[in-house]
C-alpha cells in the first residue's frame, strides 16, 4: 500500500468556520487592547498569581495537546514502527499550530516582550539556572523544526520538487531534533515550578516534576492522535482508521502506568498526602487521578482497544487528565499566601478562546487546501 | 537492523542514568555572603507603627502615594498614602498584628505587634535564579538584590519564585516595570543609609554591615526580659543626618552624649532570628516578641528553592552530555527508520 496525501477540498466558509473566525477576530481585538492598556486591563492576574489561564492553557496545555507530532515521531522513528506513518502528517499539522500559537501567547503574556531577546543573548541569558531559558530555547527551536517537518506539504502543493528533495535527504536529522526538543522542553516546563518551593502544595511539588510532565505530555500526544483521528473521521465523514488506532493504543496503558507509579512514589516519599483535605485542591487532586486511572483500566483490555467508542472516551479522559494535572500543578495547587485570589477575567478567557479559534481556523484551512490527510485507497 | 536498535537503547539509557542520579547529587549550599554585605535589622518590639520608614522610602525612591480605600474607586488617588500591602508603588510596608483586646504591645494574646515588610535580600535569591534574562542581580560587594529594566522581559517568573512575594509588577501599564526594595543602593552609594533606617525614630529599623547586624540580633535575643539595653538608632555605625537635600551629601555624627542610643527595657524576645536561615538566609533580619507566623511571615524552609531547582537543572544539562547523547541516539534511530520506511516502498519520510 503506497501512501499518498491530498487536500480535502470543499467549501471553506462553512458555518463553524465563520463562528471560529468571529471568535478569532474578537480575541485579536482584545489582544490589541491589552497592548495599549496593560495586562491588568484584560486579566485578573495579580502580584500573588502572576501566571494564570494564559500560561497554563495557551502554553502548558496547548503544547501538551500539540505533542501528537512528537508522540507519533517517537513510535515511527525512535521505535521504527513505520506502519503508523499515515497518522504523522495530521498530527504534525496540529503540533505546528499549537506550538506557533503558544509562542505567540508568550509575547502577549510577557509585560516587556521587546526584551524577550535577552533570554537568548549570551550576555544576559540565565542559561543553566533558569528552567525558563531551557523552555524558551527549546520551544522556539522546535517551532522551526516543526515548520521544516511540515514543509514537504507546502512544497508538494507548490511543485518545488528540487527543494523538496533537499529537505527530504536531510529529514532524518530534522526528525531527530524534532524528538529531542519536546523531550527537553516538556520536562523543563515541569521544572519551572520547582523554584516555587512550598508555595506549591506538596500534592504536586516534587523534584520529579520534569519527568512527570514529560510522561504526561507523551500520553497526551498519543491520546490526541487517537482523538483527532476519530473526531475528524466523524466530522469530515471519512472512514475510520480503527485497526491502526487500536494497535496504537497499546502504548497508552504503559505510559499512564509509568506516570502514576512515579506520581504516587514521589507523593508518598514527600508525605504530600498530608495536604489532602476536602477543598478545591483536594477535589481537583481526586478528579485528576481518576482521569488518569480510568483510561489506564479501559485500555488494558484488548477488546476495549478495538472499540472506537472506548478508544474515544479513553483518549478524552487522558487529554483532560493531562490538562487538569497542568492546571493543578501551576494554579490550583499554587498558593502564594497573603490573601491573593485569582480567577480568569472574561476578556482573559476570550483571548484564550481567540487563540484556540485561530488554531482551528488555520487547521481547517490547511487540511482543505494542502495535502495533509492520507488518501485511503482501500476505504 | 535489529542490532542497531539495541545500541540505540544503550545510548538512550546513558541519558536515563544521568537523569536518575538527580537524588544522589549533593544539595547546593547557599551562596556565601560577601564580607562587606549590607544588612538591615528590624526589631518589631521597638516599632511604634509611625510609618516614618514608609514616608522616607517613598521619598528616597520617588514613589507615588497610594491607598486602597474605596475613594480610590471614585478617582481620588495620590492624595494620601495608606496602601494595605506592598505593591508596585510601595516597597516598604508596616503592617499590624492584633489579637483580642489588642491593648498590650509585644504580646501574642490580647496584644498587638507591628511588622515591616520589604525585600529580604536573600543570600541565594530565588528571583535571580528563576529570571531568564538575569534582570535580577545580587551585588558582589553589598549583596543587594537589584532589578534591571533593560534586561527584564516581564515574564513574572520572579513572582512565582519569591517565597516572600516581594517583586511587584505594574499590571496597569502598557510598558510595565517591576518594583522592589533595593536597600536604597543609590543613597548608600553617596554614603547614606536606607531611608527606612535613617528615619526610624525608635531604632526599630537599623542599618549596618550584615555581620554586625547579625551579632546585634544574637545579642538581643540573649537579653533578659525587663533589663535595660542601649538600643542604637538608625545605624550601628552612628546616626546619619542629611545636611542638605540639594547637594545630597551626608555626614556621620560622632556619637555625642549617647544621643544615638535609646535606653529601653527589653521585651520578651522570641528566641529566633527570622531571615537568618529562611530560604538559605537573608540580609534583612527580624526580631519579635510575637511568633513570626502570627505576623504573616512565610515559612519557606531553610534551603532556597533556587538551590533545589538549579541542582536538578545542572544535573540534567551538565556539560550538555545527556542531551547530546540523546540527540546522537535519536539521529541514529531516525536515520535507520527512514531507511526502512523507504525500503518498504512506503513513503517519503517527513
Amino acid at each position: 500500500m503506497s501512501e499518498t496525501y491530498a487536500p480535502l477540498g470543499g467549501k471553506l466558509w462553512t458555518k463553524p468556520f465563520s463562528i471560529l473566525f468571529t471568535l478569532a477576530v474578537v480575541g485579536i481585538a482584545l489582544m490589541g487592547y491589552r497592548f495599549l492598556f496593560g495586562i491588568g486591563a484584560v486579566t485578573n492576574l495579580n502580584d500573588g498569581y502572576p501566571w494564570g489561564l494564559w500560561i497554563v492553557y495557551d502554553i502548558l496545555v496547548a503544547t501538551g495537546l500539540a505533542c501528537g507530532g512528537y508522540a507519533m515521531a517517537i513510535l515511527v522513528y525512535a521505535f521504527n514502527r513505520g506502519q503508523y506513518h499515515p497518522l504523522i502528517r495530521p498530527a504534525l499539522l496540529a503540533s505546528v499550530f499549537g506550538y506557533t500559537l503558544a509562542a505567540f501567547a508568550i509575547v502577549i503574556d510577557t509585560g516587556r516582550y521587546w526584551n524577550l531577546i535577552n533570554i537568548f543573548l549570551p550576555g544576559t541569558s540565565n542559561i543553566g539556572s533558569s528552567w525558563m531559558v531551557e523552555v524558551a530555547i527549546s520551544i522556539s527551536s522546535y517551532i522551526v523544526v516543526l515548520w521544516i517537518e511540515l514543509s514537504p506539504v507546502m512544497l508538494e502543493k507548490w511543485n518545488k520538487t528540487k527543494l523538496r528533495r533537499a529537505v527530504h535527504r536531510s529529514m532524518f536529522v530534522v526528525v531527530a531534533f524534532g524528538l529531542l526538543f519536546p523531550t527537553l522542553h516538556q520536562s523543563s516546563l515541569g521544572g519551572l515550578m520547582i523554584v516555587a518551593g512550598n508555595k506549591l502544595s506538596p500534592l504536586w511539588q516534587t523534584d520529579w516534576l520534569p519527568a512527570l510532565f514529560l510522561l504526561s505530555a507523551i500520553s497526551m500526544g498519543f491520546a490526541v492522535v487517537v482523538f483527532e483521528a476519530i473526531f475528524s473521521a466523524t466530522v469530515l465523514k471519512r472512514p475510520y482508521e480503527q485497526k491502526m488506532l487500536s494497535k496504537l493504543a497499546w502504548t497508552i496503558p504503559y505510559l499512564l502506568g509509568a506516570f502514576l507509579v512515579l506520581r504516587w512514589v514521589t507523593l508518598l516519599a514527600n508525605n504530600g498526602l498530608s495536604d489532602l483535605a476536602f477543598n478545591a485542591k483536594g477535589i481537583m487532586f481526586v478528579i485528576e487521578n481518576l482521569l488518569f486511572i480510568y483510561p489506564l483500566i479501559v485500555l488494558l483490555s484488548k477488546a476495549n482497544r478495538e472499540k472506537l467508542t472506548q478508544l474515544f472516551y479513553a483518549s478524552i479522559s487522558i487529554l483532560l487528565a493531562g490538562a487538569v494535572y497542568r492546571f493543578d500543578a501551576f494554579l490550583v495547587g499554587f498558593d502564594p499566601g497573603g490573601g491573593f485570589v485569582y480567577f480568569p477575567a472574561v476578556a482573559e478567557i476570550l483571548i484564550t478562546v481567540g487563540i484556540i479559534s485561530i488554531e482551528l481556523v488555520a487547521y481547517l484551512f490547511f487540511v482543505k487546501r494542502f495535502p495533509v490527510l492520507p488518501v485511503l485507497k482501500d476505504a | 537492523m535489529q542490532v542497531d536498535r539495541r545500541e540505540f537503547f544503550k545510548i538512550l539509557s546513558a541519558g536515563a542514568v544521568t537523569m536518575s542520579s538527580i537524588s544522589t547529587v549533593q544539595a547546593r549550599t547557599a551562596t556565601a555572603l560577601p564580607p562587606d554585605a549590607e544588612g538591615v535589622l528590624y526589631d518589631a518590639t521597638l516599632c511604634i507603627g509611625c510609618k516614618s520608614c514608609e514616608v522616607a522610602c517613598k521619598r528616597n525612591n520617588s514613589m507615588p502615594m497610594d491607598h486602597d480605600s474605596y475613594e480610590k474607586d471614585l478617582g481620588v488617588d495620590g492624595v494620601w498614602d495608606a496602601p494595605k500591602d506592598l505593591n508596585a508603588k510601595t516597597l516598604n510596608k508596616i503592617q499590624v498584628y492584633r489579637n483580642g483586646k489588642a491593648n498590650t504591645r509585644n504580646q501574642e494574646v490580647d496584644g498587638f505587634s507591628f511588622v515591616r515588610r520589604a525585600c529580604m535580600h536573600c543570600a541565594d535569591p530565588d528571583c535571580a535564579s528563576a529570571c531568564p534574562t538575569t534582570a535580577f542581580t545580587k551585588d558582589e560587594k553589598t549583596g543587594i538584590v537589584a532589578w534591571d529594566k533593560d534586561r527584564c522581559c516581564g515574564c513574572r517568573y520572579c513572582q512565582i519564585a519569591c517565597p516572600y512575594n516581594i517583586p511587584k509588577f505594574e499590571y496597569d501599564k502598557a510598558i510595565p516595570l517591576v518594583h522592589k526594595c533595593e536597600m536604597c543602593s543609590h543613597v548608600q552609594a553617596e554614603g547614606g543609609i536606607p531611608g527606612c533606617a535613617e528615619f526610624c525614630p525608635t531604632g526599630a529599623t537599623i542599618h549596618g554591615k550584615f555581620t554586625d547586624i547579625l551579632e546585634e540580633a544574637k545579642r538581643r535575643i540573649a537579653l533578659q526580659e525587663g533589663a535595660e539595653y542601649p538600643y542604637p538608632v538608625s545605624s550601628l555605625k552612628g546616626v546619619f543626618r542629611r545636611t542638605s537635600d540639594k547637594d545630597g551629601s551626608f555626614i556621620q555624627d560622632e556619637p555625642q552624649d549617647n544621643s544615638f542610643i535609646q535606653r529601653r527595657p527589653v521585651a520578651k524576645y522570641i528566641d529566633y532570628i527570622y531571615g537568618q536561615s529562611e530560604s538559605g538566609g537573608a540580609q534583612y533580619l527580624m526580631l519579635s516578641a510575637v511568633p513570626f507566623e502570627k505576623l504573616g511571615l512565610p515559612k519557606p524552609g531553610f534551603s532556597s528553592a533556587a538551590a533545589r531547582s538549579e541542582n536538578i537543572s545542572h544535573t540534567l544539562y551538565k556539560g550538555m552530555i545527556a542531551p547530546i547523547a540523546l540527540l546522537g541516539g535519536l539521529v541514529f534511530a531516525a536515520h535507520r527508520s527512514s531507511k526502512s520506511l523507504e525500503s518498504e516502498g512506503e513513503v517519503d519520510h517527513e
